[in-house]
């Protein structure tokens, strides 16, 4: 029983990873129709954005980095990120966002490997530790032993969605958003500016990645320039899982494919938790492409 | 003018098979695994430029075809040539398993399927035993013909440029076939396609298992040439490396993707030293590319150079698919 609570702990804090950033993965899709290979590679920016903050800000390596600081680097590091997806929307996706679904979608392929070979050349290519370490002290809540930190980040993770979701429902931007996912010819006609909007899409989703980064950066304490790529690729499928295009779906699914893998990797091995993912992925595509919470069916195109 | 081009592609042809007489052997290596490019990017050619189908795991077909052939050589002992028939059909295999549940799916999904086998097969390949774990398959012995055995840089080089001469007609031909035309006629539209009567699952399989086969062949070559063969050959930047060239050099166009299997390769080789900035060159390119000139190097012709048509229902809107707030 206790292992099992501890299971769901843990499998709740990667999922809450996955969730952050599946949701930008799934605004963009929504507004755009867009793929974007390129998100989980933002999420990897944010998180050695992050680690060079947090290098120069305490010098000392960070580890005496008050609560104050970190939030200091938090909020820097989304805002940069932001800004880096905005860019990325503005050089790679805005002139191709007429063009066919193939043109784009290798094009955002592209994007990755600059991202990816970016940080390579900057960082260099080994594992980095993150100069954060975390106090170990705890709750024990039915024989499992949850640590604050944990406690903290889920809770962060739920802000962070509690305030896009308010976002998304109460502001004119929100508004837009939904609108221009729903008819974007009709939207500029309304002189809804469609560009910004996007773009402005692109910064929320690249800044919720890049919180995801620098706390996956501080709860793992090593990170590496190719960390994006398997978790967009599970950021997709948590995506896929929760319906894609829906917001409430991203954070669900998230949630369920943390757990999942968490369970998977318990009884199977962590050699086979990707497999288990992809599996997933593909099953949830053949069978029930509309994921969890989409109702609708969906036409081929 | 036929004529003419006819005579140049000889030329070219002489000039390939006596060339290795007078390369260093640095450069007849490179030469070679230029070679192993083009048998690639001609069956992903089929896939993706013919057909129209993005397919981001095709590195998983050429692992299908290099473990097979290491699997029947060393724990079989088979000889190679009689592995090549067991590729193949492994291969075709491969391309239905792969091919049918992403039938159903649209191109941006169906490329994160394929990206999704691709990774699981490359997985697989890292966990079970009789893959050699992460460790891969070392000790293949080298083919032979008759009493002779190949073993020179020379051999493996006339083997790969003899296949990839084979593999360029082949699609050459099914290109201008009945099935090829139905490949690209399912690319420009689908459902215009399936009302004339074009069987379209049919099809689709038959691009899928086509390109794998080739693939796969690659790959049993390149096994026994490199006599040793591990999982992070054919990883996820193996697949995208296959794309690029296809992509640069022209989607659908078979002296394009020579031109892109040449730069890929070569490129990097003449960039040595800037070694580290290879893959950032690499992924640029891809995106200047997409934006300033879509349809590659060298685009085909005959009705396809439109390479920018492809899939024109992705730009209609399709509210099922919207944010659902």
């Amino acid at each position: 029983m206790e292992i099992i609570f501890q299971i769901l702990i843990d499998g709740l804090v990667i999922g809450a990873f996955y969730s952050l950033v599946a949701l930008g993965y799934t605004m963009v899709y929504g507004i755009i129709k867009l793929l974007n290979f390129a998100h989980g590679d933002l999420y990897m920016m944010g998180a050695f954005i992050g680690f060079t903050f947090l290098s120069i800000f305490t010098g000392d390596g960070g580890v005496n980095t008050g609560l104050l600081g970190v939030g200091i680097v938090f909020i820097g590091t989304m805002v940069i990120v932001g800004l880096l997806g905005m860019g990325v929307e503005r050089i790679a996706y805005r002139p191709l966002l007429l063009a066919p679904r193939l043109s784009i979608l290798i094009t955002a392929i592209g994007v990755s490997l600059s991202l990816e070979y970016t940080s390579m050349i900057g960082w260099g290519a080994s594992y980095k530790v993150y100069p954060i370490i975390l106090p170990n002290d705890g709750l024990q809540i039915l024989g499992t032993q949850i640590t604050f930190a944990q406690i903290g980040m889920i809770l962060l993770s739920a802000l962070l969605m509690l305030g896009l979701r308010l976002f998304i429902d109460k502001t004119i931007y929100g508004k837009a958003m939904r609108a221009i996912a729903l008819d974007q010819t009709a939207c500029s006609l309304m002189g809804v500016n469609v560009h910004q909007i996007i773009a402005l899409t692109f910064f929320i989703g690249a800044s919720l990645a890049a919180g995801a980064g620098i706390m996956s950066g501080i709860y793992y304490g090593t990170i590496n320039f190719m960390m994006g790529f398997i978790i967009g690729l599970k950021a997709f499928t948590a995506a896929v899982l929760g319906g894609i295009g829906n917001i409430t779906g991203a954070m669900l699914g998230g949630l369920v494919l943390g757990v999942i893998e968490a369970f998977g990797t318990f009884y199977f091995g962590g050699s086979w938790k990707d497999v288990l993912a992809f599996g997933i992925l593909i099953l949830f595509l053949v069978f029930k492409p509309t994921g969890i919470l989409g109702a609708k069916e969906m036409e081929r195109m | 003018m036929k004529k003419y081009k006819n005579q140049t592609l000889l030329l070219l042809i002489i000039a390939l098979f006596i060339l290795p007489f007078f390369l260093n052997s640095y450069w007849l290596d490179v030469l070679t695994l230029v070679l192993f490019y083009v048998v690639l990017t001609q069956g992903l050619n089929i896939v993706v430029g013919y057909t129209g189908l993005l397919d981001l795991g095709y590195a998983a077909f050429f692992a299908v075809g290099a473990y097979t052939t290491a699997i029947l050589m060393t724990t079989f002992h088979w000889s190679f040539w009689l592995t090549l028939p067991v590729a193949f059909l492994f291969a075709v295999i491969a391309g239905v398993i792969i091919g049918t549940p992403t039938l159903r799916l649209r191109s941006d999904y169906l490329a994160i399927v394929t990206l999704g086998f691709g990774e699981i097969v490359k997985i697989l390949a890292t966990n079970l035993e009789i893959t050699g774990s992460a460790s891969g398959i070392y000790g293949i012995p080298r083919p032979a013909i008759g009493s002779y055995i190949m073993s020179t840089q020379k051999d493996f080089y006339y083997l790969i440029l003899i296949v990839a001469i084979l593999s360029i007609i082949a699609v050459y031909r099914l290109g201008r076939s009945r099935i090829g035309r139905a490949w690209i006629y399912i690319r420009e539209d689908e459902d215009a396609a399936e009302a004339m009567g074009i069987n379209r699952i049919r099809l689709k399989l038959l691009s899928y298992a086509s390109g794998a086969v080739i693939g796969s062949i690659a790959g049993s070559i390149f096994a026994v040439k490199m006599s040793a063969i591990a999982p992070l050959s054919f990883s996820f930047l193996q697949s995208v490396m296959i794309l690029l060239a296809v992509v640069l050099g022209g989607l659908g166009s078979i002296p394009g993707v020579v031109i892109g299997a040449v730069l890929v390769i070569v490129l990097p080789e003449l960039l040595r030293g800037a070694d580290d900035w290879r893959h950032l060159i690499f992924g640029v390119s891809l995106v200047a590319m997409m934006i300033f000139r879509p349809q590659g190097i060298w685009p085909s012709k005959n009705g396809t150079e439109d390479a920018t048509d492809m899939d024109e229902n992705g730009k209609s809107n399709d509210p099922n698919q919207s944010m659902s707030v």
